[in-house]
């Protein structure tokens, strides 16, 4: 007899396909592409691929992330003279790099920065059709829009580094590069510049939220495939008829730490902290430089960090060399 | 009203489930085995971890300062046992000096004759063991100024008299002698050019950065850093000194950018791989800026950069024009340049702090000599 097993499901439904429930418009013209299943992709989730949405907004989305995605990967491409072997040797180290500061909000020439503010605007297209088709697809299941708050929280901090704060400090330059080392060169940079980001509370928020969002799901996910035994994964239905499955998840938390969340809660717990990591993230992020240029000094103008006088070098502690 | 009394069941399944001894004796033998290990562990790491680099503390508590124990880490530089010197020979009254002996002595004219055969003969196993005399000079006639390399050398006689009298702030006592950078070798290794650009098809910023090389050792930060901070006069410091300060990066030369730090950072990068120390040897990460939070050393580095700077631009970029062309820069066909690894060599003191001048009274200053 087939058994259940819940992280690597030996059992996999492969029959006719399922169509899913009719949209509210036209029903059979809005799903594209023949359904059809992979047993690979069943051991992680749903054996069935497709039908997919497409819609005029996700073609939009598609053919401008495409776009910018090619302008990036050519860009990179042409700085190396066009060599395949050196895009790929150089690959980690290559970018399109935002214009410099001389330039501040003017649209550069293209080998400037130019090239770099067109992609930019076609991965705002790209983004924010995929977010619209988010809150349609939704709307259309008579669904909650969570989810696309959820994603909104994500395109504000993404709307703060390439948008929103550039645009206060009058400088393209302070955007983030297109390029795997080079915009963590940003990331650092950026920190090193505006005296320290650890000392800006919102960016500790942040990690507050980014590292209990972590715990939360382990722990979340941990619970639920423990009880799954007893029926705890079908969390809906324990959510409105609880049965020992979230009793005994509820118990095993009360007895270890005295506290419990609720089967429903659980869920708004994890959600909470997910959103929150980009929205307080973002923030920090839109007021280093227009607010606040040194957020070392601005900590301990408001103590909130020490000052650390004291003598320095190792001769002071070493009792000389 | 809530009963602390446990349910029925739980006193059936206590009885139908004794403790034993016996049934605890796995679980007791696995708590042993792994709190002993544990313990071993712990213990390991803090009495007998041969791996352990000792550290020294170099700023108040919780600042995070502190640097590897640079005695006990660094291997024995190997060039401290190939360095060839001799002591000066005090010059009684009335010696001959070189300029009186030999033609065409321009800067060494003051030494007696035999400290000038000396330095010539020092100079011969520092720079250049194999080819000997003739590296430099026309073996028909040495006073002939024929040789480019004579020309150079003289230049750098003059440049290093110049480190030892005016900037020891950074060489201290120590001092430099040809061999601080040559090591043997005709050309000292740790030498620069202009790379900058890198890229095709991108200009200004875009075109400096995010590329391996190894003057932004191997990261993708600009790689124009040497060229824009220690031969030109850029400026390294990008931090604002208040909480707040009005103006923006847009305001170019006014504020430093997000580019200029990471140039900053690119040539930081370059410090503390020439001279294998960490950030923490100078600075207090927590805020590089402030003054009052830094190390002895930072004053040392900062005239570093002075006197590099001074070092190309004075003696280096002007003899552009003596080098053949096979000695200049592959790229820009510039002068070889000098800056931090050039002298270090992955050692935060070159040689490990070997005294270079104390046999050499000839290299200290201008002018003639003076020996105790």
């Amino acid at each position: 007899m087939a058994e259940y097993f819940n992280i690597f499901n030996q059992v996999q439904v492969q029959g006719p396909p399922e169509a899913g429930m009719a949209g509210p418009g036209k029903p059979e013209t809005d799903r594209v592409g023949p359904p059809f299943f992979n047993t690979w992709v069943g051991w992680i989730g749903n054996a069935q691929i497709g039908p997919i949405y497409l819609g005029f907004l996700g073609i939009v989305s598609l053919v401008t992330f495409i776009l910018a995605l090619n302008i990036v990967g050519l860009n990179m491409l042409a700085q190396v003279g066009w060599s395949i072997s050196e895009f790929l040797r150089q690959g980690f180290w290559l970018a399109l790099e935002p214009p410099g500061p001389q330039h501040g909000l003017s649209m550069p020439p293209l080998d400037e920065g130019g090239w770099y503010i067109i992609a930019s605007l076609f991965l705002l297209i790209s983004v924010m059709s995929w977010w619209v088709r988010s809150y349609l697809r939704a709307d259309a299941l008579g669904m909650g829009k969570h989810v696309c708050w959820a994603f909104l929280a994500a395109i504000w901090l993404f709307l703060v580094l390439g948008l929103f704060r550039p645009v206060l400090m009058g400088c393209w330059c302070e955007a983030v590069p297109y390029g795997i080392f080079p915009h963590l060169d940003w990331t650092t940079a950026f920190s090193i510049r505006y005296g320290n980001l650890y000392y800006n509370p919102f960016h500790a928020l942040s990690i507050v939220f980014l590292y209990g969002s972590a715990l939360l799901f382990a722990m979340h996910g941990a619970t639920i495939l423990a009880v799954t035994r007893m029926g705890g994964d079908r969390e809906l239905e324990q959510i409105a008829d609880r049965g020992t499955a979230s009793e005994r998840a509820a118990l095993f938390w009360r007895w270890t730490m005295g506290f419990n969340a609720t089967m429903e809660g659980i869920h708004r717990w994890a959600f909470w902290f997910a959103i929150l990591t980009p929205i307080t993230g973002g923030i920090g992020i839109l007021l280093t430089g227009t607010v606040v240029d040194n957020w070392y000094l601005w900590a301990v103008e408001h103590h909130f960090a020490p000052e650390h006088p004291g003598e320095y070098g190792y001769d002071v502690y070493q009792g000389g060399e | 009203m809530f009963r602390w009394k446990l349910p029925d069941w739980y006193d059936r399944w206590k009885k139908d489930n004794p403790v034993t001894l016996g049934s605890l004796t796995g679980p007791i033998i696995l708590f042993l085995v792994g709190f002993s290990a544990w313990i071993a562990a712990i213990a390991l790491i803090v009495w007998y971890n041969w791996a352990q680099p000792e550290s020294l503390q170099t700023g108040p508590r919780g600042a995070g300062m502190s640097v590897p124990n640079l005695a006990g880490l660094d291997a024995p530089d190997k060039s401290i046992e190939a360095y060839y010197t001799e002591e000066a020979y005090t010059p009684e009254a009335g010696e001959d000096l070189a300029k009186d002996v030999y033609e065409n002595v321009q800067v060494l004219g003051d030494l007696t004759d035999a400290n000038f055969t000396r330095l010539m003969l020092a100079m011969t196993e520092w720079v250049s063991p194999e080819q000997g005399c003739a590296y430099c000079h026309n073996e028909e006639n040495l006073a002939d100024d024929d040789v480019y390399t004579k020309i150079v050398s003289r230049r750098m006689i003059q440049m290093t008299r110049n480190i030892n009298e005016n900037w020891d702030g950074h060489v201290g006592e120590t001092g430099v002698n040809c061999y601080t950078c040559h090591r043997g070798q005709n050309v000292p290794s740790g030498i620069w050019f202009k790379i900058a650009p890198q890229l095709e098809a991108a200009s200004g910023w875009a075109a400096v950065q995010n590329y391996a090389t190894d003057q932004s050792v191997s990261t993708s930060l600009p790689h124009d850093a040497l060229e824009k901070l220690l031969l030109e006069d850029g400026q390294i410091n990008v931090h604002d000194l208040e909480p707040r300060v009005p103006g923006s990066t847009a305001d170019v030369g006014e504020l430093a950018s997000i580019q200029d730090t990471e140039r900053t950072y690119s040539l930081m990068n370059y410090f503390s791989h020439s001279l294998g120390v960490n950030c923490t040897f100078c600075h207090n990460t927590r805020a590089f800026y402030d003054g009052a939070q830094i190390t002895p050393q930072w004053a040392t580095a900062y005239q570093g950069i002075d006197m590099v700077q001074e070092m190309n631009q004075e003696y280096l970029v002007p003899l552009r024009d003596t080098y053949p062309a096979n000695r200049l820069g592959p790229m820009h066909e510039d002068a070889p340049k000098a800056a931090c690894n050039t002298c270090h060599k992955g050692y935060n003191k070159p040689m490990m702090g070997l005294p270079m001048l104390s046999d050499w009274p000839e290299l200290a200053a201008e002018g003639p000599p003076e020996y105790e």
